[in-house]
């Protein structure tokens, strides 16, 4: 009897912790959580940067500001760069807002980069620029979309899993760049040199400023589509509630396929300035894994397309800076700048539970519970 | 033929130690797309422990033991892909961070934290090391074509299958492995019949995560004798390793052939004589390609013991109902 009683003594007892779900927090706080997990994070980094070198933590912070703002052609950089992350993010958000989880972002771009490089390639000299960079941009469109919309259509069909086929993608793409580079390229260096054709021009004598435009231009055209489009309400909608959808009449699969046309065909403009505006040439290496850091930008800004032109600023700002903090380190390799971007996600994930979560400490009436107990059974 | 089957069954194993990590993983509901960047941190562990293990002889060439190498650089690999394993572990169980975003994170990482370490870790005695682990039984060599293919493996290829096995038989045949595969499906049925999900998915995230790690570290010591390059090519192993996972329908003792398989269509374009290189990317593109085409199959089919485990990728947090 005795063992009886105290064992239900023990399970009335409250756990130290307790999680509770939050009502939704102010934008005030949200962003003081984030701000406290991206300061931490970097002041954690700059630690271990400097435990590995002779400098001390504040030339982390010195040299970081110095690699992303330096000088005027870092800076450019520094935008560009942010510019075509932002691409990114804009074509994946509209998958992700659907709950469709796009991770062939590298391989949408690929593709995009290699229909535009194959027409420089082919076409380069034969047809006037204008008209070629107008089929590029045809062509990279089209292969981004029908990159894009393959899994989708499955997904819609068959209910097939869209992650993993996405990520399936990527390599495939990977493979047809690297099979397309052992076709142009004779010698077998496996390197294709720039093609002079099909070069975007310059806007007002600066090179970066077009591409800066451009994807500007999408982020806000894809922030009005998502918010007040009818369209923009189905992708919200499938992805809230897929049965909700179906109940008030939106034809899912429709719209699983139209976005994902839609968020496959911007990943290949992506490519089509990758090939025409920046490298003029195709390699496996291309998409500098943008696919996958897109991801972290468009989750970071809760899918909302005008707050990621702030997070892919800032992932590019960290990971610009850290070339330099690399060099004045004396760091050999650029793994140090994974090693601190890692961390960052790390703490800007973890702090995303607060958000959502609060902890509840036990409270003192634990105790009170367990001697009214007591005094009950007697 | 004969070198063609051994190269087939070294690539299959660093495939089969990470698709066997990422079941055990999925099997209590979590997708770690971080496995590749797990591959690549247990490779700096063990190579960590080789280098030191290496580095206190005095004499290394002479006093280094077999059971001895194999026995630390097994612990280093495994104690730091299990570390790997439970910050991912901690994000997604105990945060209940979303898992697609934390495995990018850790596999970026992972990869990153990997060339870091590896590009401190003394390599002078690697070359000697990888050959005393991969080497095997004595007899292998005599026994002819046949002899090489089945006993002429380092100790790693052995362990693999042996933990595949263990796996198939753990997640079938015991309750341990019932109670597993019960979170998995449905956590919140799981608690209700009084099983601890946290526990058992930690568990399950952290031993997948060590037995991963052993992949990357057999890659570097056995099947390219203790060279070392960068944290890529282990890196792309783990993304192929989560294709098969697919591929072998979630089936640890399917995964010993299936990994193979996916071993046989990787070395099969360096192998062919007179192909053009061409034609070389179009067979390496392959194993994503029937990857794919098992991914639709088994939507389409829609036979129940196909499918992926029901909650794959849904945080569970209890007072959700």
């Amino acid at each position: 009897m005795k063992n009886q009683q105290t064992k239900q003594n023990q399970i009335k007892k409250e756990p130290l912790l307790r999680l509770v779900k939050r009502d939704a927090l102010s934008a005030k706080k949200i962003i003081l959580i984030y701000a406290i997990a991206i300061v931490v994070s970097l002041l954690l980094s700059s630690v271990i940067c400097s435990l590995f070198s002779s400098k001390n933590p504040l030339d982390f912070f010195a040299s970081l500001f110095n690699g992303a703002l330096g000088s005027s052609r870092r800076i450019w950089l520094l935008l560009q760069d942010t510019a075509l992350l932002l691409g990114v993010a804009v074509a994946l958000v509209p998958a992700f807002k659907m709950k469709f989880w796009n991770l062939g972002g590298n391989g949408q771009i690929l593709v995009g980069c290699l229909a535009a490089v194959s027409c420089m390639f082919y076409l380069g000299g034969k047809l006037p620029d204008p008209l070629l960079i107008l089929l590029m941009t045809v062509a990279s469109i089209v292969a981004g979309a029908v990159w894009g919309v393959l899994p989708a259509i499955f997904k819609a069909l068959f209910g097939t899993n869209e992650s993993l086929f996405t990520l399936m993608l990527n390599y495939i793409a990977t493979g047809l760049v690297s099979m397309f580079i052992t076709i142009w390229v004779k010698s077998g260096s496996g390197v294709l040199e720039p093609i002079k054709f099909g070069n975007f021009p310059n806007l007002f004598g600066n090179k970066h400023l077009l591409t800066v435009l451009v994807f500007l231009i999408l982020a806000v055209m894809m922030y009005i589509y998502l918010k007040y489009t009818k369209h923009g309400y189905e992708i919200a909608v499938v992805g809230d509630s897929p049965n909700t959808a179906k109940y008030i009449g939106i034809d899912v699969r429709k719209v699983i396929i139209r976005t994902m046309v839609i968020s496959g065909a911007l990943a290949g403009i992506v490519g089509l300035f990758l090939a025409g505006g920046i490298h003029h040439t195709i390699s496996t290496a291309s998409a500098n894994n943008m696919g996958f850091t897109a991801i972290m930008a468009t989750w970071l800004a809760a899918f909302n397309p005008l707050i990621m032109i702030g997070t892919c600023f800032f992932i590019i700002f960290i990971s610009r800076g850290m070339v330099e903090v690399r060099g004045n380190f004396g760091f050999t390799n650029d793994s140090i700048a994974n090693i601190v971007i890692g961390l960052v996600y790390f703490c800007v994930i973890a702090c995303s539970f607060f958000i959502t979560y609060h902890v509840v400490f036990r409270q003192g009436s634990a105790k009170n519970v367990k001697t009214d107990e007591k005094k009950g059974d007697k | 033929m004969t070198l063609f089957f051994v190269s087939a069954i070294s690539i299959a194993t660093v495939l089969l130690y990470g698709c066997v990590g990422e079941i055990i993983t999925e099997k209590a509901g979590h997708l770690n797309l971080g496995i590749p960047g797990i591959m690549c941190i247990g490779t700096a562990g063990g190579c960590l422990g080789v280098s030191l293990y290496m580095g206190g002889l005095s004499s290394p060439a002479e006093d280094a033991s077999w059971l001895l190498l194999v026995l630390i650089s097994l612990l280093f690999s495994l104690v730091f892909a299990a570390a790997l394993g439970g910050i991912y572990a901690l994000l997604t169980v105990t945060l209940r961070c979303n898992q697609n975003i934390t495995g990018l994170a850790i596999t970026i990482f992972g990869s990153g934290a990997t060339n870091f370490i590896m590009s401190f870790v003394d390599r002078t005695h690697f070359d000697f090391a990888g050959k005393l682990i991969s080497s095997s039984l004595p007899f292998a060599e005599r026994l002819g074509g046949f002899g090489r293919v089945v006993f002429g493996h380092g100790i790693f290829v052995y362990l693999a299958i042996a933990a595949a096995i263990i796996c198939a038989i753990v997640l079938n045949k015991t309750r341990m492995g019932l109670h597993l595969r019960a979170v998995g499906e449905s956590p919140a049925t799981a608690d209700a019949a009084g099983i601890n999900v946290v526990l058992y998915k930690y568990v399950a995230i952290i031993s997948g995560s060590a037995i991963a790690g052993f992949g990357g570290f057999y890659y570097i010591m056995d099947y390219i004798k203790g060279s070392w390059e960068n944290a890529a090519t282990i890196e792309s192993f783990g993304w192929l390793a989560i294709a098969l996972v697919i591929f072998v329908l979630w089936k640890p003792n399917i995964g010993i052939l299936g990994a193979f398989l996916f071993g046989a269509c990787y070395i099969v374009a360096f192998v062919i004589p007179n192909i053009t290189p061409t034609q070389r990317e179009i067979i390496k593109m392959l194993p994503y390609v029937v990857t794919i085409a098992v991914l639709i199959l088994i939507s389409i089919r829609k036979k129940r013991e196909h499918q992926p485990p029901a909650s794959l990728g849904l945080p569970y947090f209890r007072e959700d109902r």
